[in-house]
């Protein structure tokens, strides 16, 4: 754990479990230094979200600390509440009241009044293009205007630290992207603290400063996404192979790509094979020559950078869309497929 | 204090104004109990004529039934109110916020009384035009409005409950339609009790909606038996009270199963 600064969250063995025995949190331990973006990632069901529903004082867990801006949450949920902003996966806005109404009531719930709040509500709908919608019903906005209202909600009291949960999903690209850059534009503003969950690769990897891979109700891995995947040295080469499953040896593979083709980390799941090798485009015809020799059919070969599904794989032990298809979270409609290996 | 009681406010205000923003919604609440009036006092009219009934006009007679019906009827849904807030996330976004806990059950309760306010003082001013006489005078009617605001919030905090109970639509129609009709005429809402066949009447006596109807009809006649106003506008009380009880404890529930 690293220890530069102050933390604005700081999590230890968080356990979760909810009736029927669904283990959530099986302990989830977290340092988020002050004044930065941090991503939680991790595929449906990993325990992302009871994570921020512990952190923001909504759920109690069965067992371990956390102290969010420097304040137990079992113990001091009201100062918490003070120091944090929270954007849930659901919106949360009130549909029959206006976008500026929404933003009048959140900041009056913190104690804001009069026409200072007014001015930042002016200030928010303005800052999030929302300056002409401010007076219409929310029952009107688009899903894209309706999450950046929420984000405004998140931010009507300037809170110390926000939290993000799983801002993008449900998005068209388009306003993906333009969250996407909002989001970039609030972060180092103010000093703020941004915890942020996810099940988009590509959005860890380009929001957050650091990322905590999440599998299983605990942390995997932790690092910058550049330390994460600088670890697996090299490019990752993905095989589709034309074989069925159990009609290649596996061992002899591994042997001959490792000896012949001089590449690491084989694995073989079903048809797919990766294999990690510092110089990805440069080793496909040798691993073409050694697959063909053990008589494996290919039908499609990619060379891919590292990614951060890469990293999923090497330390969750299996590939992001799998456990996001296999996970135990409640069922969403908009689940997006998660890109496979290249980017 | 002071916060919790403005936060209330604005708890309130919220919901009135999303009420008052749905024009049908705000229309069929103040066209039902017209309706009712309409239908009930038109089909039972000539039921004063029943040897024993011992009212003159049935107009007089059912006004105070239709005003507790109303708000048991109104009241019932409050809980899918709830449900929806819950579902969009409306609920915990407040609940992450330093709102006070029973500012948010206060404006449910509040709302809840205004809207069954608003209800019964159209039933009154109705029954007013087609001729009834309310010979009991400001004091029976504010004592009938009371009663059918306790009514409502008894109904409205058992609705909210449910709703955060079992966070489903569908139990909170089938609870409602199973107990609307029954727990209205297993009352005096439109027969005289001398009139009901004794079981009933022992059941009745056993009925929150008896109650208020009895409280705010006794209040209204020309001559009230305050004993028994009190007597049943005070057990309504403890049952009103009761109900919010067990709905915050409901939401306390809900708080930890987040």
């Amino acid at each position: 754990m690293p220890g530069n600064g102050t933390l604005a969250v700081e999590a230890r063995e968080l356990r979760k479990t909810y009736p029927h025995d669904v283990t959530a949190l099986d302990g989830m331990s977290l340092a988020v230094p002050a004044g930065t973006v941090f991503g939680l990632l991790g595929p449906n069901g990993a325990g992302k979200s009871t994570t921020v529903k512990i952190l923001t004082t909504l759920a109690r867990p069965d067992g371990g600390t956390a102290a969010v801006a420097g304040h137990d949450v079992l113990r001091r949920p009201g100062r918490v509440r003070r120091a944090i902003g929270v954007v849930a996966q659901k919106s949360g806005a009130d549909p029959m009241a206006t976008g500026r109404e929404n933003l009048l009531l959140q900041g009056r719930l913190y104690g804001l009044r009069g026409a200072p709040l007014g001015r930042r509500a002016d200030e928010l709908l303005e800052r999030f293009d929302l300056a002409a919608a401010g007076s219409r019903l929310v029952r009107g906005y688009s899903g894209g205007m309706q999450r950046r209202l929420d984000v405004a909600l998140g931010l009507v009291h300037r809170p110390e630290v926000l939290f993000l949960d799983e801002p993008t999903t449900g998005l068209d690209p388009e306003a993906r992207t333009a969250m996407w850059e909002e989001i970039a534009r609030l972060a180092g503003g103010e000093g703020l603290t941004i915890v942020l969950t996810t099940h988009y690769l590509d959005e860890a990897d380009r929001l957050a400063g650091r990322v905590a891979v999440v599998d299983r109700g605990r942390v995997v891995a932790e690092g910058t996404p550049e330390a994460l995947k600088g670890e697996l040295r090299g490019d990752a080469v993905h095989v589709e192979l034309a074989v069925a499953p159990g009609e290649v040896d596996a061992g002899l593979l591994r042997a001959a790509l490792t000896e012949f083709a001089g590449v690491r980390e084989v694995a073989l799941d079903g048809r797919r094979l990766s294999a990690r090798a510092a110089d990805g485009a440069a080793a496909v015809p040798r691993v073409l020559t050694a697959l063909e020799r053990q008589g494996a059919e290919v039908a499609a070969v990619t060379v891919a950078r590292p990614s951060l599904d890469d990293v999923y794989l090497r330390y969750a032990g299996r590939r992001f869309a799998e456990a996001d298809g296999a996970g135990a979270g409640a069922p969403r409609t908009a689940a997006p497929a998660v890109a496979g290996g290249a980017r | 204090m002071s916060a919790a009681a403005a936060q209330t406010w604005y708890m309130t205000q919220r919901q009135l104004t999303a009420f008052v923003r749905q024009p049908a919604y705000l229309l069929i609440t103040l066209l039902q109990p017209v309706i009712w009036l309409f239908l009930f006092g038109n089909l039972f009219r000539r039921i004063t004529d029943l040897p024993g009934f011992g009212t003159g006009s049935y107009l007089d007679y059912l006004v105070p039934g239709v005003v507790v019906m109303t708000a048991l009827s109104s009241s019932m849904w409050a809980g899918m109110g709830t449900l929806e807030e819950i579902e969009r996330g409306t609920l915990n976004r407040f609940l992450t916020t330093p709102v006070n806990r029973g500012a948010l059950m206060n404006a449910n309760v509040i709302n809840n009384g205004l809207s069954v306010l608003v209800q019964a003082v159209v039933i009154i001013l109705l029954g007013l035009v087609a001729g009834a006489d309310y010979a009991g005078g400001a004091a029976g009617l504010l004592v009938l409005v009371v009663a059918a605001i306790l009514l409502g919030t008894v109904f409205g905090a058992m609705s909210n409950a449910i709703g955060m109970m079992v966070r489903q639509r569908e139990s909170i129609i089938g609870i409602n339609t199973f107990l609307l009709l029954p727990l209205t005429f297993l009352s005096s809402s439109f027969m005289a009790p001398a009139l009901m066949p004794s079981w009933m009447r022992h059941v009745a006596d056993f009925n929150p909606v008896d109650w208020a109807v009895v409280a705010g009809r006794g209040a209204l006649s020309a001559d009230p038996d305050w004993g028994e106003v009190l007597g049943r506008g005070g057990a309504l009380l403890a049952v009103a009270v009761a109900a919010v009880l067990l709905s915050t404890r409901t939401f306390r529930t809900y708080q930890r199963s987040v």
